[in-house]
């Protein structure tokens, strides 16, 4: 009879839990960075034969071995941070912004057309300003755009923004061409390296370290970011957009405009972005100079929860992998997939790990529910 | 009194969500041939309970026996083939299909509609229901939808009948109609449970009543042995007082004339049809009307969050001075003094925010003040506080989120935010839709309070006995049209039924 067949406890049930104390959730989350390592060693064992301490000391030593090794990834991460934070507020407000490639993109090419073409017109430091106005202006108007669409027509802002990726891919492509050097190249070298133009429009050096001052200006974006988002109306405003549009029409809050002001310091901020890149640290334009952070960025905020002084630790940890993964694959003529295998075994654990903390998996308890009903 | 084997024996069940404990070591049997109400105040576990029954969530402890044996439900499919049905507060329909393809719908086998719609007229003739198998959901009234949601478990041949709130939408006559085919499916030996907060109905309709308190069993009782008193005050722990206040209006004053008001729907649709009347200060005005009658365009329109076609909502001071708030935005209607707490069927989908806490729910009120761009937490803070001492809050902090608390804890949170603001007009929906008795009267307290001081309350009610007992002038709406104003003192409920459901109600009486 059916019924037997159905009288058995299922063998594994999910429920919700309560708030985790903070510690354990800590606990879950550093146990599964080991587990993580764990599995990781076991694979390097298995698969290519070689020493897993080895390769945990090669990943340790891409980002700390030298003084430059160190900076060098200081600057990644304070790159992949500060498109974090530009994405974050539109994150807060549920606007699934995509876009970040896209608007730093846009910053680059703002920020080199300012030091191609004013170069002869006007002196270092008023180019300099032009380059952090024109590069805000143009991530704006890139945030600006799938914004108004979203307030007015409420088009899809994540097909938009991405969309609006390969828009500013196109147009650098384009430009790159425009203003190639050498001629004939199709590609734009170092702008400005040599005379007359000696690093016109480069941002200055600070304290004779060419990173450090874009470090500096993250870790400064990075506090007036957490401080918007939490003590500051707006950070406010936009909070409650995110979470419920009904009760923010409801407060007399204008959402529409929310909105576009979010994207568009959204927007601006990842423009900076391409400013720091373009004219504070590689000083060309490429097509791929943001690199896929604009993505990465989105992974960032996520798994800091959208809180600004956690994107400190999350894009650390990813640069931290990234470099050491690089580093396994030409250390150890390792197929560079390999690396991105550890790396995905690592993200896996992190992420998997926060369903831990949110939920409770019971397993079947007492064998004896379901004899019983067998019996029966 | 013997009874034979209960059709469901629940014995030592306990569920526990996180910190919550929804229910504790529950013992509970359901009879065949027997109409049980299942009583408790928002929060105390019935729900719970019978979703646990209904296979939706599984015990953390204690077992279920169905007829005597044993069983292990651990899917609503399960439930089902052991024949336990249950009818949820919202509807689960297919709005652009017939009742039959819904009945039908996630049945297995091959679709033969026209058998289906015989076997449903069987159980219709049956039990004296009233539906059209060919008719499509979007066509029906409320209580249409309600009867194909019956039908759906019966024909997939329930004889456990779980019913949740099911009169909360309905009105009296079509309540009385539930309540016949409720009988005669009794009389036909199946097992029903009703979860109401309505005294009366338990009263009339059932046959015995059980008690939970807090996630806990307290006990059970003959209904013809029980009276409305006793049941309340085992359900809330202590005697309460079931008698609302009433006094006269002091001094009213016209403060809100609202003449010729139209407001169409995006489609086009009228959802409400030149609608007059006159707002008093110190009165609490009723408003009466079946679930979408333009109850909720009304009270939007006047709070400034509806676009108005026709018509004109004017503001009238105490010196007689007129304002029109049409056009006007919804903050600076707030700041004449207009304030609005609506309460959503999803309780939080307006007003409040479910993922914030009690501080930051405050703030979304009073966040604006200062000149500097940065909010203060100060004032909020004191708010938060000053609310949760004075209606009772139940929450283990001022930093929990809102919807971590119970219904009517979310409620008393709003409707407490509302009041705080001094307002001149108080505009509420649904003020205690889904509250327990304890936390209603605690809410029709408050209205009072704010119609002593003078303030123009418009009350929007689904519970006509307590319309009736509450508000100094009712007004009933139709289908968007004012069916009619009447005293609330001198009113009946049969009178305004019949209003609500035909314009005018057949009645002469028009205005009050």
């Amino acid at each position: 009879m059916t019924r037997e067949t159905k009288s058995r406890e299922p063998l594994v049930h999910i429920s919700r839990r309560g708030a985790m104390p903070w510690w354990r959730a800590w606990l879950v989350r550093a146990g599964a960075i080991a587990l993580a390592l764990a599995v990781c060693a076991l694979l390097c064992i298995l698969v290519t034969g070689t020493n897993p301490l080895d390769i945990g000391r090669t990943v340790f030593e891409a980002s700390f071995k030298t003084s430059r090794k160190f900076w060098v990834m200081l600057h990644s991460v304070a790159i992949l941070l500060c498109i974090s934070l530009a994405v974050t507020p539109a994150f807060r407000m549920r606007f699934w912004n995509v876009g970040g490639e896209g608007q730093a993109l846009m910053g680059c090419l703002a920020s080199a057309a300012c030091m191609i073409l004013l170069r002869d017109s006007l002196p270092n430091w008023a180019i300099i300003v032009c380059m952090v106005l024109a590069s805000c202006l143009a991530g704006a108007i890139w945030g600006f755009l799938p914004a108004f669409f979203k307030a007015n027509w409420n088009t899809n802002e994540t097909l938009f923004t991405l969309m609006m990726n390969y828009i500013a891919t196109q147009l650098v492509a384009f430009f790159c061409v425009v203003w190639e050097n050498p001629r004939g190249s199709g590609q734009i070298g170092i702008i400005n390296q040599r005379a007359p133009y000696t690093q016109l429009g480069w941002l200055p050096v600070v304290g004779g370290n060419k990173y450090l001052l874009n470090v500096i200006i993250v870790g400064v974006l990075c506090v007036l970011m957490f401080l918007y988002l939490s003590f500051s109306k707006h950070g406010f405003e936009l909070s409650v957009v995110g979470e419920s549009e009904n009760t923010a029409h409801y407060l007399g809050i204008k959402v529409k405009r929310v909105i576009i002001r979010t994207m568009v310091l959204s927007g601006a901020l990842c423009g900076l972005t391409g400013l720091l890149l373009t004219g504070g640290n590689d000083h060309t334009l490429t097509t791929t100079l943001v690199g896929g952070r604009g993505f990465t960025a989105v992974m960032v905020s996520w798994l800091a929860k959208f809180n600004p002084l956690w994107m400190i630790l999350a894009s650390f940890l990813l640069v931290f992998l990234e470099r050491g993964a690089g580093d396994i694959s030409t250390n150890f003529g390792l197929n560079a997939s390999f690396s991105d295998i550890l790396t995905g075994i690592i993200l896996f654990f992190i992420i998997g790990s926060e369903f831990f903390i949110t939920y409770r998996v019971s397993f079947r308890r007492h064998g004896g529910h379901r004899k019983e009903a067998i019996a029966k | 009194m013997d009874r034979g084997t209960p059709a469901v024996s629940l014995r030592n069940i306990s569920k526990r969500f996180g910190q919550v404990q929804a229910n504790s070591h529950i013992d509970l049997d359901i009879y065949r041939g027997e109409i049980l109400a299942l009583l408790g105040e928002n929060g105390s576990g019935k729900t719970t309970l019978m979703n646990m029954l209904s296979g939706i969530y599984f015990p953390d402890e204690g077992t279920i026996a169905i007829d005597g044996r044993k069983v292990m439900i651990d899917s609503p499919r399960t439930a089902i083939e052991l024949g336990i049905g249950m009818i949820h507060q919202h509807f689960k329909l297919v709005d652009v299909l017939t009742a039959a393809e819904n009945i039908e719908l996630g049945l297995k086998g091959k679709l033969n509609l026209q058998q289906a719609t015989r076997k449903i007229r069987e159980i219709s003739d049956a039990y004296g229901f009233d539906v059209d198998p060919q008719q499509k959901i979007y066509d029906m009234s409320v209580s249409q939808k309600q009867t194909v949601e019956i039908l759906k478990v019966l024909y997939r041949g329930a004889d456990i009948l779980i019913l949740d709130e099911p009169t909360a939408v309905l009105t009296p006559q079509e309540t009385e109609k539930l309540f016949r085919v409720l009988r005669n499916m009794r009389d036909d030996g199946k097992a029903i449970v009703i979860i109401t907060h309505k005294m009366h109905e338990v009263l009339s309709l059932s046959d015995r009543v059980a008690v939970l308190r807090r996630g806990e069993y307290v006990g059970d009782m003959i209904t013809a042995e029980t009276t409305a008193q006793d049941m309340t005050n085992r359900m809330v722990g202590h005697s309460v007082t079931l008698n609302i206040e009433r006094p006269e209006p002091v001094d009213p004053k016209p403060r809100i004339k609202v003449s010729g008001l139209t407001v169409l729907s995006d489609t086009g649709v009228p959802k409400l049809e030149n609608v007059s009347f006159t707002a008093y200060s110190g009165e609490i005005l009723g408003i009466a009307g079946i679930a979408g009658s333009g109850q909720k365009e009304l009270l939007e329109a006047i709070a400034g969050l509806q676009a108005v076609s026709a018509g004109s909502i004017a503001y009238i001071e105490d010196d007689g001075a007129c304002e029109e708030l049409i056009g006007k935005d919804p903050l600076e209607i707030q700041h004449m003094g207009v304030a609005l707490s609506f309460v959503p069927e999803d309780r939080l989908g307006m007003g409040l925010v479910g993922s914030m806490d009690l501080d930051e729910n405050m703030m979304l009120r009073t966040y604006r003040s200062g000149a500097l761009p940065v909010t203060d937490r100060k004032l909020p803070h004191q708010i938060a506080q000053k609310v949760v001492d004075e209606l009772e809050v139940a929450t283990p902090s001022l930093h929990t989120p809102v919807r971590n608390l119970s219904g009517g804890n979310v409620q008393k949170v709003l409707v407490g935010r509302e009041i705080t603001s001094a307002p001149k007009v108080l505009l509420t929906a649904y003020a205690v839709r889904g509250l327990d008795i304890n936390s209603s009267y605690m809410i029709y307290d408050l209205l009072n309070q704010q119609k002593k001081k003078g303030v123009a309350v418009v009350y929007v009610g689904e519970d006509l006995d307590v319309l009736l007992e509450l508000a100094d002038r009712i007004l009933v709406l139709c289908g968007g049209k004012i069916s009619g104003i009447l005293p609330g003192r001198s009113a009946t409920k049969d009178e305004i039924g019949l209003m609500m459901t035909r314009v005018g109600g057949g009645a002469e009486k028009n205005d009050a």
